[in-house]
């Protein structure tokens, strides 16, 4: 049985059918083919996995291939369109079309009554073609084709609002900084192919098992092509210092930021690495970095989280700095807790923001959480999802989905003696559980500040549902099957090894990190339960604080770093260069034809005495011409 | 029957502009049918060479033998000095062929509303610079190949300098069409003195006068110096019409003011002729002087990327940001040919097809956009996403091709000719690569001005593609994809010319050739 392109085509399908039809469906009619598209979608992506999973060898690390056509043949270069189904891509494609089919399904509540509904979800169901051919690609030329099309994609959607030219700025800005990492990740394709000589991720990856000489007989230039996918994928994943487009993202409809900006494109860079593990794993200083800029970036993120206002931007950094831990997981090889994070952040995350979504209906599109309050009577049920989905979040133990991924990934730090990754981690619990108290108190709680509609339909309660659902620890009894796919990371071969002492080294890990989220929430609660915000009231007023607070809302001044040392010296080039200096220094050869001509016609006067002196002064020059070449 | 396709594809555009022109005086309308029936004919009798040629099986050809024709047409012309008119094709001139009554048709198509006054005289003018085109890409004799490169060249001046439009910046359209009259005689006569001094050249070693391609390529053997100068003369003609900078100041101001079918002809097919000189004359005609020259042209090649990119950017006049975008482009075919190897010039095949696809689909909307909006300011458009249904998603999808999406030909292009060089040329690559960061911009601000922000008041209620325009765009949308998912049909074509020519610009020292030839020269460290 092979259903794997149905998966990507019938989106495709979707996204044609709407592209051609457009303005001419009803509402109604747009969001259900977009929504049938994607059902079909998943429907062959779980019948494809079933099949995949009873199939006795997959347990051993086997994989399927589906060449769907030779794509490009010529001189030493030979690339496939086909698909590779491994655990990886396997638990991938299924968080994909599940998670996307659940949002596809809010959206057609969220954008009820909008303008250009057909426009907004052919763009959803060609971003989830594309985000499923990144994932299925076996060729990393394919991979790159779903990778700047997911671009696009997202560049589309951050911009739906378009009589704004500022939600078009965003979505430039979103292409152009991601577009940083690809030309990264198109040199480490290069260095791949320059290498290997082939493209195909499987074929790499193999070559690299039976001769890994072919690498890294230089070590710089193994460290230099890990180097590049890394860039490749911070660009991607909205990791330090690529990852100043994300927050501007949430210019786009909030389903857009829950599908591209949590749940799947952002987490593209972390699939990215995870599939090319033996390259990391060759260079280990690489490997070392990638834990590096996820530890940072959660840390940074987490930090600007605390301070922001608008309700989708303190999601949109708290995706930066989850995804962070996973960057930190992959940099501690922990390789099956980044992807089980990945998965369970695809949850919690889209249940947060499509919740923000349904909270941003109710309200009539008002986003700053200080004009928000009390909302926890209005809206019960969106209020049970963001307790669920911010618990996931700030991972409370035992009862969320988001303690089993971060324990797994705090554990595998600690296990793998990264002292400086697990106590970023744990500093970044404490934060993450202090901004979501904030998010939910200042949400939910207090004084009513906005009129609020109630909210009802199928459409809206459904999708909210399942996510609510699957972000509790009933979540976590789905077991991505990883193993065989990805290396053991430290705490599982510690636990193969010595059972009692991995568990002595688990309980520590947890302990702590628990401990940590619970001081998070505890000055969370003196501050804003307690207190009532009073004493931060009079920190943010204070000169010093005033100018902290600035510094933590503005994402801690990247944007103005980044304007100074690029967007300036291009435009001030760019001014240089407007009037085509080039082509002005033509004008000196005309200019001089001309000038030269002009002098010239000053002796067609046509007067006699001139002319006559013109033709004496001629003839004496020949003339002495003359004598002096005798 | 195939001996006459050659000569009957010439032809054709001939007769058919000269029949526009003396029917203008019976109706004003005939003429647009018969250049529309005639560049179809065109198109078909290159269908019929595609057909004929796939069954000829091409025999692999080795560095030091002579190119392959599937098809080929000799006459005598001037046997005094060797001239004779031969027409040959293969793979390459195939596809350009192909490209060039494509896009013929599309020209005379989106003219349709745009020209009104002297319609005859207008077809005339454009069907004659598409049979020197056709002639260009066909003529295998120098003498030849330069009557066809001239003949190109002086419809187009009319063109602009007649049915242009005023400039953005204040210039006249005479001014447009008398720089690009002056830059590009100015370049053909150095190349003239190129193509004479290659012939004396060979005269006085072979004691042959001939023009002839085949000839000249099989017993030129030149000096040094000589053939570095006679190189340098070709590569003058060449670099000013594709362009390189910094002989590009013609482009911009002929692309403003040129009117829809001129930007279409100069971006999508007249600019290809160069880039097909260089690799079918410069490099195989003079390979060790183009290897010593590749690092300057490389050098040039990727600041006109840089340049082009940075002034497409700036650019407020939409046709002149496209026109820069060209030049940026064809930055990277002039990487691509100077590489030579097989990868990196099927890349510049692709380039070549793609960027004549999406720049003529691009010029064309401008023209469309400027029937509308009688505009081409891009700072007083605004919010077209949401005032029609399918000129904004055509442009946003050309401008995705613009800028390189995968998928699309343009993709392929670029992706083919950087892999294929770099491994020799790294740093150009990665410079190269780093532009298509700039592509971005220059893409996307262009949605940014037009279809986004708010609708000024009297772009409001305007018409939306008719059946003529939306067809035309489809086709265009379909050429792309088709050679961004499947490039093979193309790619087969020029398969053996691209390895042949690799191999006679950059000889691997093959074991195998060392053992079985004496060595003719003595390297020094032997």
């Amino acid at each position: 049985m092979n259903l794997l392109y149905l998966t990507a085509l019938f989106p495709l399908l979707g996204f044609v059918i709407l592209a051609i039809g457009r303005d001419r469906f009803s509402d109604l009619a747009a969001s259900s083919i977009a929504i049938a598209a994607m059902a079909l979608a998943f429907g062959a992506s779980v019948l494809q996995s079933m099949d995949f999973l009873s199939n006795p060898l997959s347990s051993e690390g086997a994989s399927q291939i589906q060449i769907l056509w030779q794509w490009i043949d010529t001189a030493d270069l030979n690339v496939e369109f086909s698909l590779l189904l491994d655990g990886l891509s396997l638990t991938l494609i299924n968080v994909i079309t599940g998670v996307g089919l659940l949002i596809h399904i809010f959206a057609s509540f969220y954008m009820k009554g909008e303008e250009g509904v057909a426009r907004f979800f052919s763009y959803l169901n060609l971003f989830v073609c594309f985000m499923l051919l990144l994932v299925l690609g076996d060729n990393l030329m394919l991979l790159y084709l779903g990778w700047e099309g997911v671009g696009i994609c997202s560049y589309l959607l951050i911009g739906f609002y378009y009589k704004d030219r500022d939600n078009s700025v965003a979505a430039i800005k979103a292409f152009t900084v991601t577009r940083i990492g690809d030309v990264f990740l198109a040199i480490g394709l290069f260095m791949l192919y320059v290498t290997f000589d082939t493209l195909s991720i499987s074929e790499i990856l193999a070559l690299h098992r039976e001769n890994p000489d072919l690498l890294t007989s230089s070590s710089t230039w193994a460290s230099l092509t890990a180097l590049m996918i890394l860039g490749g994928a911070m660009g991607k994943s909205a990791q330090l210092p690529l990852h100043t487009w994300l927050a501007d993202a949430m210019a786009g409809p909030t389903p857009v930021s829950a599908l591209i900006h949590a749940a799947t494109m952002v987490t593209a860079g972390v699939y990215l690495i995870a599939r090319m593990n033996p390259i990391f794993i060759s260079s280990p200083e690489v490997m070392h970095l990638v834990g590096v800029v996820g530890a940072v970036s959660l840390l940074v993120a987490g930090l600007a989280a605390c301070t922001q206002t608008d309700i989708k931007r303190i999601l949109a950094y708290s995706t930066m700095s989850q995804i962070g831990y996973m960057f930190l997981a992959l940099g501690a090889g922990a390789w099956d807790a980044a992807i089980f994070h990945l998965m369970s952040h695809a949850f919690f995350k889209a249940l947060l923001f499509l919740s923000a979504g349904a909270i941003i209906v109710s309200l009539h599109h008002e986003q700053d959480v200080f004009k928000m309050g009390g909302l926890w009577k209005k809206l019960p049920f969106v209020y049970a999802c963001f307790l669920v989905g911010g618990g996931a979040l700030a991972a409370l133990p035992w009862i969320t989905i988001g303690f089993y991924s971060k324990e797994s990934i705090l554990f595998g730090a600690y296990a793998a003696n990264q002292p400086g990754l697990f106590y970023a981690g744990v500093f970044g619990a404490l934060l993450t559980s202090f901004y979501t108290l904030r998010m939910i108190w200042l949400t939910f709680h207090g004084p009513a500040k906005t009129h609020s509609d109630k909210l009802s339909g199928w459409r809206y309660v459904l999708p909210l549902g399942i996510l609510l659902v699957l972000s509790t620890a009933l979540g976590a009894l789905i077991h991505p099957p990883l193993a065989g796919y990805l290396p053991q990371s430290a705490s599982s071969l510690i636990m193969a090894m010595d059972a009692e002492h991995g568990k002595h080294l688990k309980h520590i890990s947890e302990i702590i990190a628990i401990v940590a989220g619970l001081l998070g929430l505890a000055i969370g609660f003196v501050l804003y339960v307690v207190n009532g915000g009073k004493w931060l009231t009079k920190i943010k007023t204070s000169r010093f604080g005033a100018k902290a607070y600035a510094f933590l809302y503005s994402g801690l001044g990247f944007d103005a770093l980044f304007d100074r040392i690029f967007v300036r010296p291009f435009m001030w080039v760019g001014r240089l260069l407007q009037k085509d200096p080039i082509d002005r220094s033509y004008g000196l050869v005309s200019g001089l034809a001309f000038g030269a001509g002009q002098l010239m016609r000053q002796g067609q006067h046509g007067r006699l005495r001139g002319n006559v002196s013109f033709m004496v002064i001629g003839l004496i020059a020949m003339l002495i011409l003359a004598i002096l070449s005798l | 029957m195939n001996q006459i396709l050659l000569p009957l594809l010439l032809l054709t555009p001939f007769v058919a502009g000269f029949l526009c022109w003396v029917v203008d005086h019976i109706s004003w309308r005939l003429p647009r049918y018969i250049a529309l029936a005639g560049m179809t004919v065109c198109l078909l009798i290159v269908i019929a060479l595609y057909q004929t040629s796939s069954s000829v099986a091409m025999p692999s050809m080795g560095a030091g033998e002579l190119p392959v024709w599937s098809h080929e047409f000799t006459l005598n012309w001037i046997p005094q000095f060797g001239i004779t008119f031969h027409l040959a094709i293969d793979g390459l001139s195939l596809i350009m062929l192909g490209l060039t009554s494509l896009l013929g048709i599309l020209a005379v198509a989106c003219s349709w509303q745009e020209i009104q006054k002297n319609v005859g005289f207008f077809h005339l003018n454009l069907l004659w610079s598409l049979a020197g085109v056709i002639g260009v890409f066909m003529a295998m004799d120098l003498f030849l190949f330069f009557f066809f490169w001239e003949m190109m060249l002086v419809p187009i001046y009319f063109l602009i300098a007649l049915w242009g439009h005023k400039g953005s910046t204040g210039k006249s359209r005479v001014y447009a069409a008398t720089k690009f009259f002056i830059f590009t005689q100015v370049s053909g006569l150095i190349m003239l003195v190129g193509i004479l001094a290659l012939v004396i050249f060979n005269f006085a070693q072979t004691g042959v006068m001939s023009f002839s391609y085949e000839h000249l390529l099989a017993t030129t053997q030149l000096p040094y110096g000589a053939e570095y100068a006679i190189m340098l003369c070709f590569f003058i003609g060449f670099a000013v019409k594709l362009p390189i900078v910094p002989f590009h100041g013609w482009l911009p101001d002929a692309h403003a003011q040129a009117p829809t079918a001129g930007s279409v002809d100069l971006a999508g097919i007249l600019i290809k002729t160069a880039a097909y000189g260089l690799i079918r004359f410069v490099l195989p005609l003079f390979p060790n002087a183009s290897m010593e020259f590749a690092p300057i042209a490389i050098a040039l090649g990727t600041i006109g990327i840089f340049y082009g990119a940075w002034l497409a950017f700036m650019q407020t006049d939409i046709k002149r940001l496209l026109a820069y975008t060209s030049i940026s482009h064809m930055g990277f075919v002039v990487i691509g040919v100077y590489t030579g190897t097989a990868l990196s010039l099927q890349g510049v095949t692709i380039q070549m097809v793609a960027h004549g696809l999406s720049s003529a689909a691009l010029f064309i909307m401008a023209g469309q956009v400027y029937e509308r909006l009688h505009t081409r300011d891009l700072t007083q458009m605004g919010g077209l996403w949401g005032e029609m249904r399918y000129l904004p998603a055509f442009m946003m999808f050309f401008c995705a091709a613009l800028l390189g999406i995968p998928g699309t030909g343009n993709f392929i292009g670029e992706f083919l000719i950087l892999l294929g060089a770099f491994d020799l040329h790294p740093v150009a690559v990665i410079l190269a690569l780093i532009s298509l960061v700039f592509a971005g911009l220059y893409s996307l601000i262009v949605i940014h001005r037009m279809s986004y922000g708010k609708t000024p008041e009297q772009h409001k209620g305007l018409r939306d593609f008719n059946a003529r325009e939306l067809s035309m765009m489809s086709i265009l949308v379909a050429g792309l994809l088709w050679i961004g998912l499947y490039p093979a049909p193309l790619l087969n074509q020029t398969e053996q010319l691209m390895q042949w020519t690799e191999q006679t610009y950059r000889p691997a020292p093959l074991q195998m050739e060392l053992e079985n030839k004496p060595m003719l020269t003595l390297g020094p460290s032997s």
